[in-house]
């Protein structure tokens, strides 16, 4: 990943920032663009509606296998994919509440500068 | 021939070579010919079919070649995941880790969940693949498998274990697409619909997760131009990495209601004396899984099938269906080949 394109998202990937449509309320993730739309900062709270657990990993996660994935629907709607954290695959199931937390999400290679930004963990 | 058409997916995406058509184009003798390079993914050979078709019906050209060529096994397993995973949606999805094949497992677990079906049920399909692939001298595994060895195998990317993941491998096919009225009579096949349709990218985005919006579409969209009903096909083929993506697309086309689609493995419906043949040269699974180059395979398969000559062929078979698709179903080429009489 690169520093750059990673710091253009830098509000949706450290605080989960999505946006709200100023006219209709509808909340949205990832946050858009446009004179329409005006930031919202999302709970962090949802459930998982499906994961799986990774074992043949791209570039740059080979250290971190086995890792699990999960898509997330967050208490205001709109869905997030993300890594989960603090569990095991034994402990997750569908349904199951989670709350985002900021975490190392990898590293920018040879710089070696560190891209943090959302996973879930199990509700506390 | 007018023009040299290649579909290659992971060339430039795993920094091995660039728009291959002139470099393809060279190596047959044929400088200088109009070339195009298609990478959009699993998608890349059904696209280029269509695209040589869409150029010969407008005249442009009496005839083009159509290469589907794919190139894997110089890089390791890591380098390939990344390469895949450039069809997610890359910013809010591979940033995070996630895989092509993770996609497809949440898929499966999702369905496993609503319908309350496990992961065993889906063996059908793989074993079916393989069990087809047996004599085909051009697939990658010609063994069969059998339901309980599944069940004992690795996992890839939990709910999907080894034998239910295609490998991704090296192969090349190639078809040359005319209006010519002389060419090859009584072993012509006509490309009877043609058809595109795209679907969001990010799975999270999508209204529905377990409904594959272009599959459906795309191949309605060919039933109404081949002038055909769906019990019309003989033989088929789709991207069937696994058996959920093959479940998910015969939901979607209409030939299992939702959440019944695993039953189509478990009668016997897709196995070679089923109502709904597939995989028949091996499939993703067994055949390999060629990525760009798959939309190209299929019409020589197929075209076989419909010529009575393939490997592990269905007796008669006069209408075949191809299905390809790059990432989830994000772009979806359909296509309908009907034999001569």
């Amino acid at each position: 990943m690169e520093l750059a394109r990673h710091w253009r998202l830098r509000n949706a990937r450290y605080r989960l920032e999505g946006s709200q449509h100023r006219q209709h309320g509808q909340i949205v993730f990832p946050p858009r663009e446009g004179r329409d739309w005006q930031p919202f900062p999302l709970s962090g709270k949802g459930t998982v509606l499906t994961y799986s657990e990774i074992h043949q990993a791209p570039l740059g996660h080979e250290g971190e296998v086995p890792y699990l994935v999960a898509m997330i629907e967050l208490a205001e709607g709109p869905r997030v994919t993300a890594q989960l954290t603090d569990c095991d695959a034994a402990e997750v199931h569908i349904g199951m509440a989670v709350e985002m937390v900021t975490r190392l999400l990898g590293d920018t290679g040879v710089d070696g500068l560190l891209l943090y930004g959302y996973k879930f963990r199990p509700e506390l | 021939m007018g023009a040299v058409y290649v579909a290659n997916a992971l060339g430039a995406a795993l920094g091995i070579q660039s728009d291959v058509a002139p470099a393809v184009a060279a190596a047959l003798g044929m400088t200088g010919v109009e070339t195009l390079s298609i990478d959009a993914g699993g998608a890349a050979g059904g696209l280029a079919v269509r695209q040589a078709m869409l150029a010969v019906a407008a005249g442009a050209h009496e005839a083009v070649l159509v290469v589907g060529v794919e190139k894997v096994s110089d890089v390791l397993d890591e380098r390939r995941e990344s390469a895949l995973a450039l069809t997610t949606d890359t910013d809010w999805e591979a940033a995070h880790g996630v895989t092509l094949t993770a996609q497809w497992a949440m898929l499966m677990r999702r369905y496993m969940h609503e319908y309350a079906v496990a992961a065993a049920d889906f063996a059908p399909f793989p074993v079916n693949a393989h069990a087809n692939a047996v004599p085909n001298k051009a697939a990658l595994y010609r063994f069969a498998i059998s339901a309980d060895k599944l069940k004992s195998a690795g996992m890839i990317a939990a709910p999907l274990g080894l034998l239910d993941c295609s490998t991704v491998a090296d192969g090349a096919a190639a078809v040359v697409i005319t209006a010519h009225p002389d060419a090859q009579a009584g072993r012509r096949v006509r490309i009877v619909a043609s058809t595109v349709a795209s679907d969001v990218v990010a799975l999270h985005d999508r209204a529905d997760l377990l409904d594959l919006q272009g599959v459906r579409t795309g191949f309605a969209r060919a039933l109404a131009q081949a002038n055909i009903s769906r019990d019309a096909i003989d033989v088929a083929d789709m991207s069937d990495p696994h058996g959920i993506a093959a479940v998910l697309s015969l939901e979607a086309m209409g030939y299992a209601a939702r959440g019944t689609g695993v039953m189509l493995g478990q009668t016997g419906a897709i196995t070679p004396s089923g109502s709904i043949p597939l995989a028949l040269s091996g499939g993703c699974k067994a055949r390999g899984d060629v990525m760009g180059a798959l939309g190209v395979y299929q019409v020589v398969e197929m075209t076989a099938q419909l010529r009575g000559t393939a490997p592990t062929q269905v007796p008669g078979a006069r209408v075949a269906l191809t299905q390809c698709m790059s990432g989830i179903g994000n772009s979806v080429v359909t296509h309908i080949l009907q034999g001569e009489e």
